[in-house]
């Protein structure tokens, strides 16, 4: 007997979910691309080249090669966190797309998984945009920043499921700003994007160390640099396990708000 | 093998059954209704056999597959129209129709292939650029009912096909479901308007707190379940007429508002509306019984909201 809390069973007509979302997206890639680049691109020449000239070098990198690596995860935490959010509750509730497809033979789990991927894949292109950008200007060279690119799919996955749990729980759209507040916005302060986590003290950074976006951080950070990461097999659990389970909880709180 | 066959059903939300026993089975090829007030049930009904919420008891029967267990399987061969427009708003009339086949795996060159078909059939043709917003609202319904024929199905659900629309826009859709059933399909649909319900069924169920209340062709339920005349008295003095003797030249009456239902045998006719006519204040409309008369016997006349 299937229950709310039965594991996910993914066909491939979640593709077909994907191949919507896309085709929407092919019709204003370029404004979306642009938007969703110039954000980032200003905070990092900005601060970058603004504060950076006013500091001493990082770990033996100037400002603005510390700081690319930080807006590179954090551009991609934003970009699934908004296409979870925002794009996906339009879909769920406000166009009733997904009681269209669900009368299809596509279910639920199908329709989220392919939400899922569909914000992770969008995720990707943001944080793969501000890569190529700061690769182009020098500030990345090395061939290990390759190896950031499933990272940060990876991490893409994590916030997309995040953000599908708020989704599923969200009366309006009003909801959302609780979870930028209280857990987007400061994730982008203590998990290492705009400085090092170690400038926090103790207690915080312990905090900050077991956040998704501090593990995404610890990869692309020394990836872009040309360096080995430390503990990898750790944070590539913790980043999976985090996808694996909000997905799960996501299709949990779908499942009882949708087919009740 | 029955497109549909529900046995049993029962449905609670938080402790008030919405789907309280429903029986009913369609036979190959015929329209059949379920007509209710709202919140009778009628769209937990059409959810239930979709598979779309479990049910608390009872068995579905949906083409021929076993609904929860094979729901996804069953909607294959099956097409809805729902009761709020949901087409996708980002697509041109000929996207949605190709996006939508594709939740069914059909390949985009097969669907490419129908889409001029569907369209003249809904009256759309030459508009597979359009954007959404440029349709009227009977534009979107009949582009709906387009969509649910994507995948050729053998049975189509529609929850209030006709609701919102003008009457040219409603006689456009009921000409078209006429052709659908004419073509061997199979309907289920739900609706509350008694017109299209006796124009289009040929067996209808009338739905109130979650049970049927009376099933049978209309003319049947007519014949069966109400006085075959109806004299609608108004005006004035109709309540205080209605109060005083009206009672004594019907079968049974009925007050709503100023007019008094008088529901006649057809021997009464003649000596009612003599009586009525040496009645200054009061004026009247004679007319045979019809289904809405029936409905509104099974389930009063209060609001229901």
């Amino acid at each position: 007997m299937a229950t709310n809390f039965s594991p996910p069973v993914v066909s491939l007509r979640a593709l077909a979910v994907f191949r919507r979302n896309l085709l929407v997206w092919r019709k204003l890639a370029i404004p979306s691309v642009l938007g969703n680049l110039a954000d980032p691109m200003i905070y990092l020449f900005g601060f970058g080249y603004g504060l950076g000239s006013l500091l001493p070098k990082i770990g033996g990198v100037s400002y603005i090669t510390f700081l690319a690596a930080g807006t590179v995860c954090a551009s991609t935490m934003n970009a699934a966190s908004f296409e979870a959010l925002y794009s996906a509750f339009s879909r769920m509730h406000v166009q009733k797309t997904w009681e269209a497809i669900l009368n299809a033979p596509v279910s639920l789990d199908d329709v989220l998984a392919g939400e899922w991927l569909w914000a992770a894949a969008k995720a990707t292109l943001s944080g793969l945009a501000i890569l190529l950008v700061v690769s182009a200007f020098g500030f990345v060279t090395s061939k290990l920043a390759l190896l950031a690119i499933p990272v940060i799919f990876l991490t893409g996955l994590a916030f997309a499921a995040l953000g599908l749990i708020v989704t599923a729980l969200a009366p309006s759209y009003d909801f959302f700003m609780y979870y930028f507040t209280l857990f987007v916005t400061p994730m982008m302060l203590l998990c290492g994007v705009f400085f090092p986590a170690k400038q926090l003290p103790a207690a915080l950074q312990w905090v900050a160390g077991a956040l998704p976006l501090a593990h995404a951080v610890q990869l692309v950070r020394p990836l872009l640099l040309g360096e080995v990461p430390q503990h990898v097999l750790l944070h590539l659990v913790a980043l999976l396990a985090t996808a694996g389970i909000a997905f799960w909880l996501a299709l949990v709180l779908a499942r009882r708000r949708l087919l009740g | 093998m029955a497109p549909l066959k529900v046995s049993g059903l029962r449905k609670s939300y938080g402790g008030r059954e919405v789907v309280a026993g429903v029986d009913f089975e369609l036979a190959r090829g015929e329209c059949y209704g379920l007509l209710g007030p709202n919140g009778a049930g009628k769209t937990t009904i059409l959810r239930l056999c979709l598979g779309l919420t479990a049910p608390d008891a009872g068995t579905i029967r949906l083409v021929g597959e076993p609904v929860p267990a094979r729901a996804r399987q069953a909607r294959m061969k099956v097409g809805v129209v729902p009761q709020f427009d949901n087409l996708d708003p980002d697509f041109t009339v000929a996207e949605n129709l190709l996006v939508f086949g594709r939740y069914f795996g059909i390949a985009d060159a097969q669907t490419r292939r129908r889409i001029p078909e569907l369209l003249d059939f809904a009256g759309l043709s030459g508009k597979e650029q359009s954007r959404l917003a440029t349709l009227s609202g009977g534009m979107k319904r009949r582009l709906t009912l387009a969509r649910a024929l994507v995948n050729d199905p053998d049975l189509l659900l529609l929850d209030e096909p006709t609701t919102g629309l003008d009457p040219q826009a409603r006689h456009l859709i009921w000409e078209r479901l006429k052709q659908l059933l004419a073509n061997g399909k199979t309907i289920l649909l739900t609706s509350h308007f008694m017109d299209e319900a006796e124009r289009l069924c040929h067996r209808l169920a009338i739905v109130d707190a979650g049970r049927i209340v009376a099933e049978g062709a209309p003319r049947d339920l007519i014949a069966r379940e109400i006085e075959p005349q109806v004299v609608e008295v108004y005006g004035e003095d109709a309540p205080g007429w209605a109060a005083t003797e009206g009672a004594r030249h019907a079968r049974r009456l009925e007050l709503s508002g100023e007019t008094a239902f008088c529901y006649v045998g057809e021997d009464q006719v003649q000596a009612l509306l003599a009586h009525l006519a040496t009645r200054s204040g009061l004026r009247t409309l004679h007319r045979p019984a019809n289904l809405e008369d029936v409905f509104l016997k099974l389930t009063g006349r209060e609001l229901r909201d």
